[in-house]
């Protein structure tokens, strides 16, 4: 067991492709990704076979990487005595409208989530109980913690279990062996290390995408990731198995949330957690407006567009009410910022805001692709196989399955861990280290990856930021973004495929001075080309399904009898060229799919 | 300009392999400079706030500060990390102090 630390920075970077260092690692089992998921990984992988080397390739450092890596106030799924899994999938189905959503993996997920709810606490997670020492529920479905450390939790669990950890290796790509995964190749940042890492499967477990549009804070200040979503997680799983050929599906079902204004931080904290009303600037109750839907209850992107609908109709800004918080419950929610998001009591301390004087402004978010909140991620199989054989995804990964949040990741760990082990015992080995295929491939992913650091110090070319800003405007503008209330239609989305087209065509001007930017250049790269995908599925679903997820101006009504499916895409690892298409949706759970 | 570094404070965690606030950042913006042997971050744009680096920070040396286009000058917000427990002291702009403490672990 290893957590080998990422180092010191060098400065000293090659000037060639034959300075830089290639590391070749075997293993079993392959970790893209040591967070929620990805240590869960890593602990099942143990338990079911301690035999096994396990690797994780952790971007930044284990111990607080991700989107756990600021805290948590809560799990937000966790099934109450006397529910069953199938009234949680009920519930998950009626929070996305009534779907589509795949049952199959809802049920699967919901089965084995309190079990790995459970595992935290007994790792020393604070889950908060009443005096008769029952959990205490925070809403129909999600509990309270105290989740200050919860990423060090894990990651202490993670490394226990005895994989070895990689930190500061940002995965690049993947390593393919006539079309199965066989690994992945990694850019360690600090030594400019290449990893080339053959494993006999690879789960990735990256998070979601945050920073591919626009924040409305990124106003060319110092402000440029005030975004809700962690802003160091960019899509590069997603990208990195689009690239060889996995399946994306519902990218279109972005996750949008009401957030508080001017600083990105969670608002469930306030109005589900101590029950401060939405209010508009009449002091209306917002969420009034919407009871024929279910008010307060109503599906998720319902609650998350309501706000910006005030707005849009003259009635904003908008609050979460908290002038009636007893002096208690005010410091019980300030703890509770403190868990997950303690900046945003700093933020509200630099306001100089006394929140029962004056209720906490909220907005909309700018959008997510997260296959752990809403379902844009891998189609997968049951055992959370993409459709790239030996290539797993877990958690923000995998798609088709929303509302999993962190207990749901954790769980989809396990089932991932286990499918995977399942899936290397069947699989013929791994080709030789000198197989001329796998060396060419090295070869050149050390070429892409390096090319933007050996043009030199004077190369007149494109920073990864500036590339990076320009595709946020795109997509903020284009593409649906929080400037534009998140609407979309064809022309605009055909106007960000032609640019993101020439985005792509501009890969080779980028340069990077060293190797914190060479890794921004593999990042921007990434974003790029997971925005593509976006935009493919926005285009592909003509109806408005998910209003504020997904809408579509030109299309502004549901379409049954056309769109209740799953909107797919596939790249074409040959040339390039991206497929839409659909998948049916299975009923699996009986009942009224619009009620919980 | 979230996190600030003092460099009364900072030794740059110089008998580490590398120093607390470059180990603990998810997003590799923390440094130490080799002139200065002292921390700084790369680029305060990028940073999300997360206050890793200042809970790491051995010496107390980094405070997080909101983006003045955000928030007004100064409030502060001290993590004081102990063994199982954490405690938080805010300062608002009108010098209003609160402080916080919570068990953040169930054992170690």
């Amino acid at each position: 067991m290893a957590n080998r630390p990422g180092g010191r920075r060098t400065k000293a970077t090659p000037k060639n492709l034959a300075e830089v260092k290639v590391e070749v690692v075997d293993c079993d089992l392959l970790i893209i990704g040591g967070g929620n998921a990805g240590c869960f990984v890593a602990v099942e992988a143990a338990k079911q076979d301690p035999g096994l080397k396990v690797v994780v390739m952790e971007k930044a450092e284990i111990m607080r990487s991700g989107a756990c890596s600021a805290g948590m106030d809560a799990i937000n799924t966790y099934i109450p005595e006397g529910k069953t899994p199938e009234d949680l999938v009920r519930w998950s189905r009626s929070q996305v409208g009534g779907g589509p959503l795949r049952e199959d993996l809802a049920l699967s997920n919901a089965r084995e989530l309190n079990e790995a709810v459970d595992d935290l606490e007994r790792w020393g997670l604070p889950i908060l109980r009443d005096e008769n020492g029952k959990i205490r529920y925070r809403g129909k479905w999600d509990i309270s913690i105290h989740g200050e450390q919860l990423k060090p939790i894990m990651a202490e669990k993670a490394i226990e279990s005895g994989a070895e950890v990689y930190n500061r290796v940002a995965g690049t790509g993947l390593l393919m062996d006539n079309g199965r995964c066989v690994g992945a190749f990694g850019l360690q940042v600090r030594s400019g290390t290449f990893y080339v890492f053959r494993a006999r499967a690879t789960v990735v477990a990256t998070g979601g995408a945050g920073t591919l549009y626009k924040s409305y804070t990124a106003d060319s200040t110092d402000s440029g990731a005030q975004i809700w979503m962690c802003p160091y997680c960019v899509g590069s799983g997603y990208a990195m198995g689009f690239r060889q050929g996995a399946e994306l599906s519902s990218l279109e079902q972005r996750w949008v949330a009401t957030r508080t204004k001017d600083f990105c931080g969670p608002v469930d904290t306030i109005s589900v957690g101590y029950k401060a009303p939405i209010i508009n600037c009449k002091g209306e109750k917002v969420m009034s407006r919407y009871a024929h839907l279910g008010g307060d209850a109503a599906p998720r992107y319902i609650r998350a567009n309501a706000p910006m609908e005030e707005w849009l109709a003259g009635r904003g800004p908008c609050y979460c009410d908290t002038r009636n918080m007893a002096p208690d419950k005010v410091t019980a929610m300030m703890t509770d910022y403190l868990n997950e998001r303690p900046s945003f009591v700093l933020f509200l301390a630099s306001r100089g805001q006394d929140v029962t004087k004056e209720p906490i402004e909220i907005y909309g978010s700018d959008p997510y692709i997260l296959g752990g909140h809403t379902m844009g991620g891998f189609w997968v199989d049951i055992g959370r196989m993409t459709t790239v054989p030996g290539l797993f995804a877990a958690g923000e990964t995998a798609g088709g399955n929303p509302n999993k949040f962190v207990g749901g990741c954790a769980a989809e760990g396990k089932l991932a861990a286990r499918a995977a082990i399942t899936y290397m015992r069947a699989d013929r080995p791994l080709p030789a280290a000198n197989d001329p295929d796998m060396q060419a491939q090295v070869g050149a992913e050390k070429a892409r990856v390096f090319a933007p650091l050996l043009r030199g110090a004077d190369y007149d070319g494109v920073t990864p930021r500036e590339m990076k800003e320009r595709l946020q405007r795109l997509m903020d503008e284009y593409a649906g973004g929080t400037s534009q209330f998140y609407r979309t239609n064809e022309e605009r989305l055909d106007y960000a495929l032609k640019h993101i087209a020439t985005l792509q065509s501009q890969f080779q001007y980028l340069k990077a001075a060293d190797l914190h930017e060479l890794m921004e250049a593999s990042e921007t790269m990434d974003r790029v080309d997971v925005a593509e995908a976006v935009v493919h599925h926005l285009k592909a679903r003509r109806e408005t399904r998910w209003a504020g997820w997904q809408t579509r101006s030109d299309y502004p009504e549901r379409d049954d009898a056309n769109f209740d499916c799953f909107v797919e895409t596939r790249r074409d690892p040959e040339t390039g060229i991206v497929t839409a298409f659909t998948r049916p949706y299975e009923q699996l759970v009986p009942g009224d799919r619009l009620k919980a | 300009m979230p996190p600030r570094v003092s460099l009364q404070k900072c030794n740059g965690c110089e008998d580490r392999p590398e120093s607390c606030c470059e180990e603990a950042c998810p997003g590799d913006l923390m440094a130490v400079d080799e002139a200065t042997g002292k921390a700084f971050c790369r680029s305060t744009r990028d940073c999300w706030d997360c206050m890793s680096c200042t809970k790491a920070c051995p010496r107390a040396a980094i405070e997080t500060r909101i983006p003045y286009q955000l928030g007004y000058h100064k409030a502060s917000l001290r993590p004081i990390m102990g063994k199982d427990r954490i405690i938080w002291k805010c300062v608002d702009i009108n010098g209003q102090e609160t402080s916080y403490e919570y068990k953040n672990r169930l054992k170690r």
